[in-house]
């Protein structure tokens, strides 16, 4: 239990997905001009993320390891995902209308995402076993989820702070997650 | 637009790393040394353009509903030729890099130039595109692996430059220095821009 709860640990505040391992920093960027957009995406990805690697890993273990087609990973988890983001988005519009207004723009972004691949590929290189692979998904999740939150809620500040002409935009967005990673890195000494 | 515009444009107008600002992992993750940064930026020029060609000469035989799922294969096994030769010949490399080889399937420059130019060009137009994307990024990350490189762990290619004396600004190697890092040339790079426009606007009003 306590190896579980260390790697819970590590995924969401050690080893943060975008303040440490620079990951999905596409939709940080992108989505954090806005707090409840972030919301929703950090929410969107973390059930992505769970799901796609759960079966990124039955796949890998069960098809490509016996059959000695451990170099197709690349393209195998690609498409894995993709189709399995399209293929929720159309059981999500047809279940809840509601939900797919609220996650539905998201859901395509998330399709070819960095954040999304690397999580099944950390977990297959790692040789996590099944609950391990869902811990480590789960807490990656959270992990950006909380990230991007925090940077939307600074950002939303800074639309009233006076930033110099050529830092506007994403210059001082890079500065900003400087800091918070800065901070995160603070973690680092706590397991 | 001429042929040698496709090219350069990827250099420094729309260069995809600060101004275009897409695939921005990369440059943070695998920047602490050169070796690593320009061995990326390698792989990406490599990828990008052999993707143009290849989506240019089948762009006509592509269904449009089911284009990005091809476009995405392809990058896939172009990616994957690569990470076995580097398996092969460079395993060092290969390990420095590590998950951030198969992200080079996801990075979005690859898939905005296949969507936006190799779908609509001939095969040279794609390729030069290709070539001049492909310049810019490694360019990026050459420069911003040099800086972090040099002033993290004193070195240039893993050799001394500054002798024993010299504390390393351990900041520089870490994530948060990566950061600021790029921040702080992206907004150089904008105010280099716009200081060019505004000598190119003076040179026509004369």
């Amino acid at each position: 239990m306590g190896a579980y709860f260390t790697l819970f640990i590590g995924a969401v505040l050690i080893n943060n997905f975008v303040l440490t391992k620079f990951l999905g920093l596409c939709i940080f960027f992108g989505v954090s001009k806005n707090l409840n957009a972030s919301i929703g995406m950090g929410f969107a990805v973390t059930s992505v993320i769970t799901l796609s690697t759960i079966l990124a890993w039955l796949l890998y273990n069960f098809i490509l390891v016996p059959f000695g087609l451990t170099f197709l990973r690349t393209i195998t988890f690609v498409v894995l995902i993709a189709s399995f983001v399209q293929l929720l988005e159309i059981v999500i519009k047809k279940m809840s209308p509601t939900l797919y207004n609220m996650w539905g723009i998201y859901l395509m972004l998330i399709a070819t995402n960095c954040i999304v691949l690397s999580v099944p590929v950390l977990s297959v290189t790692n040789n996590y076993n099944f609950i391990q692979n869902i811990v480590f998904a789960v807490g990656s999740g959270l992990g950006f989820a909380l990230a991007l939150i925090l940077m939307a809620s600074a950002r939303e500040k800074l639309d009233y702070a006076d930033v110099p002409e050529a830092l506007k935009g994403t210059p001082i967005a890079f500065i900003v997650a400087g800091m918070l990673s800065l901070a995160f890195l603070g973690f680092s000494g706590m397991l | 637009m001429s042929l040698w515009k496709v090219f350069t444009r990827g250099i420094i107008e729309e260069n995809p790393y600060f101004v275009l600002a897409l695939s921005l992992c990369p440059g943070l993750a695998v920047t602490t040394s050169v070796v690593n940064g320009l061995t990326m930026g390698l792989t990406v020029w490599f990828v990008i353009t052999s993707n143009n060609v290849v989506v240019s000469i089948i762009r006509k035989t592509i269904n449009k509903k089911v284009r990005v799922p091809v476009y995405i294969t392809c990058i896939a096994t172009i990616v994957t030729c690569v990470q076995l030769f580097l398996m092969a010949y460079a395993p060092d490399l290969y390990k420095a890099l590590g998950v951030y080889l198969d992200l080079v399937v996801v990075f979005a420059i690859i898939l905005a130039r296949a969507e936006s130019i190799a779908s609509k060009n001939g095969v040279v137009v794609s390729f030069l595109d290709g070539m001049g994307m492909g310049m810019g990024f490694t360019i990026a990350m050459f420069v911003i692996s040099v800086v972090r490189e040099l002033f993290g762990n004193g070195t240039l290619f893993g050799v001394s430059m500054f002798g024993a004396s010299y504390q390393p600004a351990l900041i520089m190697a870490l994530p948060p220095g990566a950061f600021m890092l790029i921040g702080f040339m992206m907004a150089g790079l904008k105010m280099w821009n716009k200081s060019r426009e505004m000598k190119k606007m003076k040179g026509s009003e004369a």
